[in-house]
């Protein structure tokens, strides 16, 4: 009975994995067969021309320059803001530290809070100070998206970075703070996947940028101007009743996916690189 | 006379240590960096704060005019004419919810299980990272994979069954693409929990005699039981926020659903879908921010209660 029961659990567990990569290929497969097929050169080289929303002639280069742009300028922002406090995290403070206990409770509920709050918030902060919907708070709004990412997964790392490291700087003589060099080098890999995953993270997002970023159908010139974006083209274009029009969506769909494929990918490059010849 | 002197000799005295102080800018530097490392430590509390507050700043109008209890538990919703019931969002967050945990949940537990207990390496290693791909893929991917096949499918196949006539674009369709969104992050935590599990515990049931299922089921599956309820928990609070997705297959009808074949409306869908408008009526801005307030207080909580048990759990077998 007992082996009966085994060989049935065992035969589940296996088909539940199956369904997982089952979602996998059928996610990934829509979306490249249906991009595919309405994927052109024009699509990704040219801006949105007359006529575009009713079908006529022009691409998404607005959304895929628009997206660059702002994961780019918050990906920095949130490497500078971030990298302080995990090294603070991890350096100044002891592990059984109150202060370090609370801000990555902190941490990961912020991680928790969905994109739509934070978009919200941003939106009323930008009211606050006058702000029309702009470049510039699409970038405040998605820093402040992935900086709980970027720190809480750096903070993995450097959590198990080894101590007797830094009782050898701090016998040499160093400060705490002149450490970093030496906990930089050795969380470096750290630092890629985190970033990987941030900027995975903040190229995919909709919700925060449709209220902080808006959408426009040229290149933006300066930070006040609205930016369009790749997740925000995918989803009003797919609710056009117009063929045309919803293929565009498809295509942008396509690009989108590949790029995150391409992170993921690079990821896991990075990470099994360095795991091998770990300290 | 004497004070005045005791007093300009300790100032200088202190000046004199300052000097010193400024003059070890090594220390200083070490000093200065703590303190701003410290500042950004702390501004992550701070935010958490700042967004509590300023999203009920935003949301108290409404209070002026209706009570909490009726802005919950009412269900008309007539923006235009200032009544403002939730009860329709918040039935149809809870019920795409419910359906996405119900059905993700025991495929997420099995593949945890397998993935820690039976998996030889060379499978994890396919395993993994089609798990990092779906974590990976962007809510709007989901959404539209889930208007590509998910929606014709409940319209065609799936609802004729049951009903008349279907749009597909219901309840279930919401559940079924939430439910694989979180599905990712499901098997992340429980494998991380079943490895945190000591081996020992598993080598002391399989000695008695047990297959690895009962051992599974009775050792692994019964201690790590706290903290399989906290990744529920933190994935149902994942599920409430998602928006863009949800906002494409749902159907997007202000009414409670009735059965798994209706349209519903979740929270997050209200707020993007009318982010526009709002400007136009300060009290139907408040009620959308009063949106934003409902799904920040019980994330929160959510949130915490999660975390503080995970982290329990995890320090319990370090």
């Amino acid at each position: 009975m007992k082996h009966f029961e085994e060989q049935m659990m065992r035969f589940l567990m296996f088909v539940a994995t199956l369904i997982v990569f089952g979602f996998v290929f059928s996610i990934v497969y829509a979306i490249l067969k249906q991009g595919w097929g309405s994927m052109s050169w024009d699509m990704i080289t040219k801006l949105p021309g007359g006529g575009f929303y009713i079908g006529k002639e022009g691409g998404f280069l607005n959304a895929i320059v628009g997206s660059l742009y702002i994961v780019g300028a918050s990906t920095i922002l949130g490497l500078i803001i971030s990298i302080p406090v995990v090294f603070f995290l991890n350096v100044y403070l002891k592990s059984q530290s109150k202060t370090a206990y609370i801000a990555r409770l902190a941490y990961d509920v912020l991680f928790g809070i969905p994109s739509i709050v934070y978009g919200a918030f941003g939106f009323t902060i930008m009211i606050y100070f006058g702000l029309r919907t702009s470049v510039l708070g699409g970038i405040i709004v998605i820093t402040l998206l992935i900086i709980p990412i970027f720190i809480r997964s750096m903070d993995e790392v450097a959590r198990n970075f080894p101590r007797d490291i830094l009782d050898a700087t701090y016998s040499l003589g160093a400060t705490r703070w002149e450490t970093i060099a030496v906990v930089l080098r050795q969380i470096a890999p750290g630092i890629a996947t985190a970033t990987l995953l941030s900027i995975g993270r903040a190229i995919g997002d909709a919700a925060a940028v449709l209220f902080t970023s808006g959408y426009s159908d040229s290149i933006p010139t300066s930070l006040s101007q609205p930016a369009a974006t790749l997740p925000l083209a995918v989803f009003f274009q797919l609710s056009s009743p117009i063929k045309e029009v919803q293929n565009r969506a498809y295509a942008a769909a396509l690009v989108l996916t590949i790029i995150v494929l391409i992170l993921s990918i690079l990821g896991r490059l990075i990470s099994s690189k360095f795991s091998k010849n770990k300290l | 006379m004497q004070d005045s002197e005791i007093q300009k000799e300790l100032t200088e005295k202190e000046e004199q240590s300052a000097v010193a102080k400024v003059f070890n800018y090594r220390l200083v530097k070490e000093k200065t960096a703590g303190g701003l490392m410290y500042i950004l430590t702390i501004a992550s509390l701070v935010l958490v704060v700042v967004m509590g507050i300023g999203l009920y700043l935003k949301s108290a109008p409404i209070f002026e005019e209706h009570s909490l209890g009726e802005l919950i538990f009412s269900s008309n919703w007539r923006p235009l004419k200032g009544q403002f019931g939730f009860m329709p969002f918040i039935a149809g967050t809870v019920w795409v919810t419910v359906v996405a945990v119900l059905w993700v949940l025991p495929i997420s537990l099995l593949t945890a299980i397998f993935l820690t207990e039976y998996a030889k390496s060379y499978v994890k290693k396919y395993v993994f990272p089609a798990l990092d791909i779906l974590a990976g893929l962007p809510s709007v991917i989901y959404g539209v994979w889930g208007t590509l096949l998910i929606i014709p499918w409940i319209s065609n196949k799936f609802a004729p069954h049951f009903v008349d006539f279907s749009t597909g674009y219901t309840v279930l369709a919401g559940g079924i693409v939430l439910g694989v969104m979180i599905l990712p992050l499901l098997v992340s935590l429980f494998i991380e929990i079943f490895s945190s599990l000591p081996t020992e515990l598993r080598d002391a049931s399989t000695s008695l005699g047990a297959t690895k299922w009962q051992t599974s089921k009775k050792v692994v599956l019964k201690k790590s039981f706290p903290g399989i309820m906290a990744s529920v928990v933190l994935a149902i609070s994942r599920a409430m926020g998602e928006t863009i997705a949800i906002l494409m297959v749902c159907g997007n009808l202000p009414e409670v659903p009735r059965s798994i074949l209706d349209a519903c409306y979740p929270i997050p869908a209200l707020i993007a879908n009318n982010y526009g408008e709002m400007l136009s009526l300060p009290q139907y801005e408040a009620a959308l921010m009063f949106a934003a307030l409902i799904l920040f207080v019980v994330v929160l909580v959510f949130n915490v209660i999660s975390r503080v048990i995970l982290y329990r759990v995890e320090k319990s077998y370090a």
